[in-house]
């Protein structure tokens, strides 16, 4: 029960500079020049993320275990496997939230293999947390005001400075509007002025996509951004993802739901003791006899 | 915590209005409590004097802690330390050369207060970020354990023989070690007023008071300016820290607060705002430190024990972390209730009760006591040892707090971090529309 | 698994390399200046020895008061900032014993009572000592150690226990609270004079090449008692069901609670068995130094920390080698930089642990 104008709002805002792609979020940045080169060169490149021999070991127990992967730009590619696969941990090698032990990642062309989570999220390759880590304190809008890259008012002096605090200002306005843009694409204004920390568990994870999104990211890894979501609430964030997926998007997807990720997904990857046990399209992953073995065998 | 708020929402004038407030309340009693045991007008003002002084002092203190505690969760308990580098290297900046025969032992570099308060408070920025670069991995409790260590090897350096006295671009300087620096450079206040060439209108503001205060009223009314140039900071400080805190790069210390990897995975160098925080509110101790001992002509590194550290922790927590106003109430009540309160109190009674002979020690005043039930000498000594036992009740009111209240007087409170008011609707940001109508896209 | 172990635990290393190598040089550095000295004539070997023994006697203290800080340490989960004034409780109610013993019928009790506060009777002139009042320093022990568990419970019913859920730092507040509170409660009752506690013990020189190390009677009491006490603590945390139940809630409190370890009793438990080590170490401290101020335990606190710390919280035995290696730091250290140095030499070696070691010291970054 979106409101259907919801997905046109981003082009009442729209510059143009960004082929067009209708995002919300994203267009006004580009036409403000905030953009910080996405959909730059490598555009065209056909897989932007790739792994390749991921490994990595905790004490002795080897939880990502030679994995090598890519992703489809554009499209929505589901990583599943049974409990203790490594799905996780994947996420958080890519992330730079761990350090592999061996391997590399390649975004956009570029390896970005050990580089700190903030220059990753930095490049567009942006992630939301399994647990949604909303910031309890901070109100939604402080929240997702928090998102976009480079604002001015990051630099110390400029915000305290007499003189320069009305360019932050001013920039304020316009992130403001970008957020406004994004918080009525997500129909989540009647919670705007509401502590985080208040939000049902539903409500968290729109946040965090809403937020994750307003980094301005061309890759978006999402760690089960729908357990604890009930039905309802499941079905618009999932019309959320499709829609973003059709402006341009690329989604990485966590997900226990095996109903939900043969349904949505164009690309599936199957995880299995920390190695890539296959991928493909749900129809083929769904008559893979060894996907089938790994679930039965495991614990689903 | 409602009621509170709502007694701040009817005091007009905002946060402002209530700091006011509550400092009139804090002189009113002081007054009252004076005029009623018959104080004389000179020791009316002495005491509003040194109790703005603590006022300003403390409420300076725990606004710098605000800023690394209250915003960024950064634990610091070396603040003694900042403090203690700020007047230090202001001192030997601003002493004016060593001259022979002269009364202190070493001299300083000669150059004018301001450069040396902008050198300390440098100096004290820079211990910060020496401290910063490596130890901010660290949990929060061994963060809290390297800076108050890190404030003893500072006080351990001062007090030391081999900094006494050193020669820097050939000048004889130093840090005079454990027997204390003198600090002879120009009265702060007097250098104050004639960089405005207003040093003779200020005697001449001086002399009005001979009507008030017959003799010499020069040390009550300095120190009363003094205090008003203490608020004058503390107002300075808490702008500063306003519009800090009301800034996207307030917005990110908030979010580092609340959960340091989520900022980092939304593309925010958290190191790089947590050192600057923490830089930030070290210089400000240091200034504060400056402003503390400038005037008091000598300085001695065991002034600087973590004792004091402490003070501007339970000040901010009676204040309330995370809240600047709550930053100033805290120092302000801190100042008036358990820093200053106990000494006036003493001193009110020896007034009204004058004991010229209260016992030495516990033994002496308890026998009495234990034997035939005198009271009065365990009164006495009680008096008199009122400044140990205000420690004791720090302490006792401090477990109290973290029981009770540990969120303080205005903990928690929206101090909304943005350089513009967010508001729970669109039009409101934009247009002057009612909220409710523009609201109404919503589907609820 | 045995080669990517390897090859990780080489990156790690190799992230953090630059500051151990660092380390190592700066104490191969301050090694061999040291043996280039006593090979000069520069040092003498007595005088090093010396050093060495009493950075040993400091470090014993060191070490039995950081026990029972690294147990509430890692069971509590909060830095308890009021542990020094524990030891300084224990050394006035222990002392305050022992003068009553040594001096009953030759002093007034009150005096005695109050450690001889302002001055009223000395130690020396009680002629107090393990040597010549032995029955004193045994019962001076003894209530020291019960006085300071008593203390211990007493704090933590009425402090601690009403916020056990809330965070370390709320914790560690409310200590530093409990600190000022004590600590200055006592200065209140036994006055600020730093008094002289004992007499001269008898000592015997043990020639070391050069010249004499002088080892007294008192000495000798803390190594034995020390030693008991550690030797002690092992015994029964290795042979009773405690040690097993605190390392479980050393590791994770809620499934130590699930798994059905009476958590009240272990923490009880731990309050008991730490304060009656810390109130020993707090007595014994005296009676090696052999002088008494309300400041001493506070002024012992942070080279604790740094041994506890150092020696890795929750472990005794690193509270024991991180105390012996913290009190040599501190004594021996004054052989390269001035004496007034020694205490921050002390914090510096902690602090650049802190830095180095990164196995544990780090918070632990949930990784969902």
């Amino acid at each position: 029960m979106s409101d259907p104008d919801a997905t046109n709002v981003g082009s009442d805002h729209a510059g143009g500079s960004n082929g067009g792609r209708d995002v919300p979020g994203r267009t006004d940045a580009a036409s403000n020049g905030l953009d910080l080169g996405s959909g730059g060169p490598n555009v065209d490149e056909e897989y932007p993320l790739q792994v390749e021999g991921l490994c990595k070991t905790f004490g002795g127990i080897t939880a990502v275990d030679d994995a090598s992967f890519r992703v489809e730009r554009g499209t929505l590619t589901g990583l599943i496997g049974p409990n203790g696969a490594g799905k996780s941990t994947t996420f958080n090698l890519i992330t730079g939230m761990l350090r592999p032990d061996a391997g590399t990642v390649t975004f956009d062309g570029e390896d970005i293999t050990g580089q700190k989570p903030h220059a990753i999220a930095n490049r567009g390759l942006v992630r939301t947390f399994q647990i949604a880590r909303e910031l309890q304190e901070m109100t939604v809008l402080e929240n997702l005001m928090l998102a976009p890259k480079d604002q001015r008012g990051e630099a110390l002096w400029r915000s305290v400075t007499p003189g320069f605090r009305g360019d932050v200002v001013e920039q304020e306005e316009e992130l403001l509007e970008r957020v406004w843009d994004v918080i009525e694409f997500f129909d989540i204004d009647h919670i705007a002025d509401e502590y985080a920390g208040n939000l049902s568990g539903g409500q968290r994870k729109l946040l965090e996509l809403a937020r994750a999104l307003l980094t301005d990211p061309d890759m978006l890894l999402l760690d089960e951004p729908f357990a604890g979501v009930n039905p309802s609430l499941e079905k618009r964030l999932l019309e959320h993802v499709h829609e973003l997926r059709e402006q341009g998007y690329t989604f990485l997807l966590v997900e226990h739901d095996m109903d939900l990720i043969m349904e949505n997904c164009e690309r599936v990857i199957v995880l299995h003791q920390g190695q890539v046990l296959t991928e493909g399209s749900p129809d083929e992953i769904q008559a893979n006899e060894e996907v089938i073995e790994a679930y039965l065998g495991g614990n689903v | 915590m409602s009621v509170r708020d709502d007694v701040a929402e009817r005091i007009p004038g905002g946060d402002a209005g209530l700091i006011v407030a509550v400092l009139l309340v804090i002189y009113a009693a002081y007054v009252l409590a004076g005029v009623g045991l018959g104080y004389s007008v000179r020791g009316q003002l002495n005491t509003i004097g040194v109790l703005t002084f603590y006022i300003g002092v403390f409420a300076m203190l725990a606004l710098a802690l605000n800023l690394q505690w209250g915003y960024t969760g950064l634990f610091n308990i070396g603040i003694v330390g900042f403090m203690a580098v700020g007047i230090y290297v202001m001192a030997l900046v601003s002493k004016p050369l060593y001259e022979s025969g002269g009364a202190a032992q070493v001299g300083g570099l000669g150059l004018p207060l301001i450069v040396g308060i902008v050198a300390g408070m440098v100096a004290a920025a820079l211990l910060g970020a020496v401290i910063a670069l490596p130890a901010l991995r660290l949990r929060a409790d061994y963060l809290a354990i390297v800076t108050i260590a890190m404030s003893e090897i500072v006080r351990f350096s001062f007090l030391s023989g081999e900094l006494q006295q050193f020669r820097l671009f050939g000048e004889r300087v130093g840090f005079g070690g454990g027997s204390g620096l003198i600090l002879d450079f120009t009265n702060p206040l007097e250098a104050f007023f004639q960089s405005f060439g207003l040093w003779d209108a200020y005697l001449g503001f001086v002399s009005v008071f001979e009507v008030i205060i017959p003799n010499n009223p020069k040390p009550v009314v300095d120190g009363l300016v003094y205090g008003a140039v203490l608020l004058g900071f503390v107002a300075v400080y808490f702008w500063l820290l306003k519009r800090t805190g009301e800034s996207p790069f307030g917005r990110v210390l908030k979010a580092i607060r609340e959960d340091e990897d989520a900022a980092n995975s939304l593309g925010k160098n958290t190191n790089r705002f947590k050192i600057k925080a923490f830089m930030l509110g070290c210089a400000l101790m240091g200034l504060a430190g400056i402003l503390w001992l400038m005037t008091s002509g000598a300085v001695t590194p065991n002034f600087f024990r973590p004792r004091i550290t402490f003070f501007v922790w339970i000040a901010l927590i009676i204040g309330g972390a995370g809240s600047n106003t709550g930053s100033v109430l805290g120092g302000a009540v801190f100042a008036a209730l358990l820093y200053q309160g106990p000494r006036y109190l003493k001193n009110l009674i020896d007034t009204v009760i004058p004991n010229a002979d209260a016992p030495s020690g516990f033994g002496p005043a308890v026998s009495p006591l234990i034997s035939n039930f005198d009271p009065a000498p365990l009164f006495f000594y009680t008096i008199d040892s009122v400044r140990q036992l205000q420690l004791v009740f720090m302490g006792l009111a401090l477990i109290w707090l973290m029981h009770n209240r540990p969120e303080g007087m205005l903990g928690h409170r929206k101090e909304t971090a943005a350089g513009i008011p967010l508001t729970g609707s669109r039009a409101s940001a934009s247009a002057e529309t009612d909220g409710g109508d523009a609201g109404g896209g919503s589907d609820e | 698994m045995g080669i990517a172990e390897t090859y990780t635990r080489g990156r790690q290393f190799a992230i953090t390399r630059p500051g151990s190598v660092l380390v190592a040089l700066v104490g191969a550095v301050l090694l061999f200046d040291l043996v280039a000295g006593l090979a000069t004539g520069r040092h003498s070997f007595s005088g090093i020895g010396s050093l060495v023994w009493d950075g040993l006697m400091r470090g014993l203290v060191v070490g039995l008061a950081g026990i029972g800080l690294s147990m509430t340490y890692s069971i509590l989960n909060f830095a308890n900032f009021a542990h020094g004034d524990y030891i300084t409780a224990g050394a006035f109610s222990g002392w305050a014993t022992t003068y009553l013993v040594a001096g009953f019928g030759r002093a007034d009790v009150g005096a005695l009572l109050l450690v001889g506060a302002g001055g009223s009777v000395f130690g020396g002139t009680l002629g107090i000592g393990v040597t010549t009042t032995p029955v004193a320093v045994v019962a001076g022990i003894l209530v020291a150690g019960i006085a300071t568990v008593a203390l211990a419970l007493l704090v933590d019913r009425t402090t601690f226990r009403p916020i056990r859920d809330a965070d370390g730092i709320t914790l560690l507040i409310t200590s530093v609270g409990v600190a000022f509170a004590l600590r200055y409660l006592m200065q209140f009752v036994f006055g600020s004079d730093v008094r002289g506690t004992t007499s001269q013990p008898p000592a015997m020189a043990l020639y070391l090449v050069d010249g004499a190390v002088r080892i007294n009677a008192h000495d000798v009491a803390l190594v034995v008692v020390a030693g008991a006490l550690m030797l002690g603590v092992h015994l029964l945390l290795q042979l009773t069901k405690l040690g097993k139940a605190m390392r479980a809630m050393a590791d994770n409190e809620d499934l130590a609670q699930i798994t059905g370890i009476p958590t009240e009793r272990v923490v009880r438990a731990v309050w008991v068995i730490g304060g009656g080590l810390t109130g020993v170490a707090g007595y014994m401290f005296i009676l090696w130094k052999g002088t008494l101020g309300f400041n001493d335990g506070w002024l012992l606190l942070l080279l604790i920390f740094a041994a506890v710390i150092l020696g890795g919280i929750g472990s005794i035995y690193g509270a024991i080698v991180g105390g012996l290696a913290i009190g040599l730091t501190a004594s021996v250290s004054i052989v390269w930089i001035p004496s007034a140095f020694a205490r921050a030499a002390a914090f510096l070696v902690m602090i650049v642990l802190l830095l180095v070691k990164p196995e544990g010291l780090f918070s632990g970054r949930s990784t969902a």
